[in-house]
């Protein structure tokens, strides 16, 4: 049975042209599960519209 | 004079200077202890020994003639093999970069510790492209621990971990992105410098996440640690975040002024949690050393640490795209498969992690208008055995790769400051984070040379060699 990110890691394998072997793809699939949690758990928290992303870190 | 495993990069320096020794003796004495120790240890991947009796020469050639050596006079050191060593394919720890023509030119930190008169003796084992926290490595087995060569030395800076913690030579120098100086800093029981992000040139290093990159030393005394520090400071055109504001701020003239006036508070929340008993038994007793007992609550810390590895995992993936698509066999499995699911993050996620390292970024400066250092651990256990998979903490399970830098990653995050100190525990040392406001080094070296001379952070002798 096909896994629920089965199909977004075929469509994206396909949009990026990254060949995603079938020996690779349980442990991609359970990296992309960690890597989106995480980035979920950013995601959730709200931020004013006017904050400036810090893509060169100057401290 | 003989050089001895355990003479300090100050006490070879001075002996050199002095002609006491010669910096010929004290290369061949760190070659000779590599070849007797680095078959267990496997620290090096490269050992150049002809070019550092070259360079040795010419420095007591220059003492011979009356000429300024500079600080480092005769100091063997190794680099992390993702440095640019001249004549060296930089393989960063791949088996794909060991393809690459060899580097024409050394990495600018290379340069200025030379010109210190320092004297590279070799390259150093790390996890493969510096995506790693356990320095162990698929293509040259990993690095060992001197203090227990079952056990891992931490990563990805793993071969500098363990050449420092070995004592086959004084200094190394690493990279730190999520905590690579700091983590093997811990586990090898050693002093670590990540300075401020943008401090120290990255010149013909090779990246791994722009954003988050930072080259520093390591050694086994803080009075070391500053030496290489101050000797490597200074602006570079060719590392576009390199800063052009600060000029040289040496900290050497300033380790041995007194701590008392300074505001130390122990990180609280995220930082005193998922750790082991020796963490919170080393955080203690350096807070209670320095008279620190107010506990800090680093806001939102856990949610930094997520957004750390959000861009860490998709800038990664931007980076090696092509040879992912091209050379996917030829990578370590671990990696690829963390940098394919990488490239396949949704690029809003990304961006809002770079807007919330802003956002805590504001909440940190707030805590240090009150507070001059913050302590947390740098990891939550010591050296877990190599190979381990996961480790038990209060009966739950957890997953040993994805936490060993969980104190470490908020931190670097946003770019701050950290000396990591070794506290010598039974049976096996782990290290501290003495952690200062951006470029304030010399604090953080302060506190690190306080905690050495009080006898509460010292590098112990290797015991596994």
């Amino acid at each position: 049975m096909a896994e629920p990110l089965d199909d977004y890691i075929d469509a994206v394998s396909k949009a990026l042209a990254l060949p995603v072997e079938e020996a690779f793809r349980p442990a991609v699939r359970a990296n992309l599960e960690v890597s989106l949690r995480l980035a979920r758990l950013v995601d959730e928290f709200v931020l004013p519209d006017e904050t400036e992303p810090a893509p060169i870190f100057t401290a | 004079m003989t050089a001895k495993p355990e003479m300090t990069a100050a006490e070879i320096a001075s002996a050199v200077a002095s002609r006491r020794m010669s910096a010929l003796d004290a290369t061949e004495a760190a070659l000779a202890r590599i070849k007797q120790h680095d078959g267990v240890l496997n620290s090096f991947t490269d050992v150049t020994a002809d070019r550092a009796r070259a360079k040795a020469r010419a420095v007591d050639a220059d003492i011979a003639a009356g000429k300024d050596v500079g600080p480092l006079a005769g100091v063997p050191f190794a680099v992390k093999n993702l440095f640019d060593v001249a004549g060296l394919p930089t393989r960063a720890g791949s088996k794909i970069n060991r393809d690459l023509a060899p580097a024409k030119r050394d990495a600018t930190l290379i340069e200025r510790m030379e010109a210190a008169g320092a004297v590279l003796v070799g390259a150093l084992n790390m996890g493969e492209y510096a995506y790693d926290f356990t320095g162990e490595n698929i293509h040259d087995g990993p690095s060992r621990n001197p203090h227990d060569t079952t056990r891992m030395t931490g990563g990805s800076s793993g071969g500098s971990g363990s050449a420092v913690g070995g004592a086959l030579v004084p200094i190394a120098l690493g990279s730190d992105t999520n905590g690579s100086i700091r983590v093997p800093s811990s586990f090898c029981g050693i002093f670590g410098l990540k300075p401020t992000y943008g401090r120290l040139s990255r010149a013909r290093s090779f990246p791994f996440v722009a954003s988050l990159d930072h080259l520093g030393p390591f050694a086994r005394s803080t009075t070391d640690l500053a030496l290489a520090y101050d000797a490597m400071q200074g602006e570079d055109a060719d590392d576009a975040a390199c800063t052009t504001t600060r000029g040289l701020e040496p900290t050497l003239p300033l380790l041995a002024n007194p701590v008392s006036d300074l505001r130390i508070a122990i990180a609280g929340g995220h930082f005193q949690k998922n750790v082991f008993p020796e963490a919170v038994e080393a955080v203690s007793r350096v807070a209670k050393a320095l008279g620190a007992t107010k506990v800090v609550d680093v806001p939102e810390a856990a949610r930094a640490r997520a957004a750390a590895y959000v861009i860490t995992t998709t800038e990664g993936a931007s980076l090696h795209l092509d040879r992912l698509r091209k050379r996917a066999n030829d990578f370590d499995p671990a990696v690829r498969d963390r940098l394919i699911a990488g490239a396949m993050v949704p690029a809003p996620m990304v961006d809002r992690a770079q807007k919330f390292r802003r956002w805590y970024r504001a909440q940190l400066a707030e805590i240090f208008r009150s507070v001059d250092v913050l302590l947390a651990p740098a990891t939550p256990c010591t050296a877990p055995k190599l190979g381990q998979v996961n480790f038990n903490l209060d009966g739950v399970e957890l997953p040993v790769r994805a936490n060993i830098g969980i104190h470490t990653q908020p931190i670097s995050f946003i770019g701050l400051p950290v000396v990591a100190v070794p506290v010598p525990l039974e049976p096996l040392p782990i290290g501290v984070q003495i952690i200062a406001a951006p470029w304030r080094e010399d604090i953080a070296l302060r506190v690190a040379y306080a905690l050495e001379k009080m006898g509460v952070a010292a590098a112990p002798a290797p015991r596994g060699i």
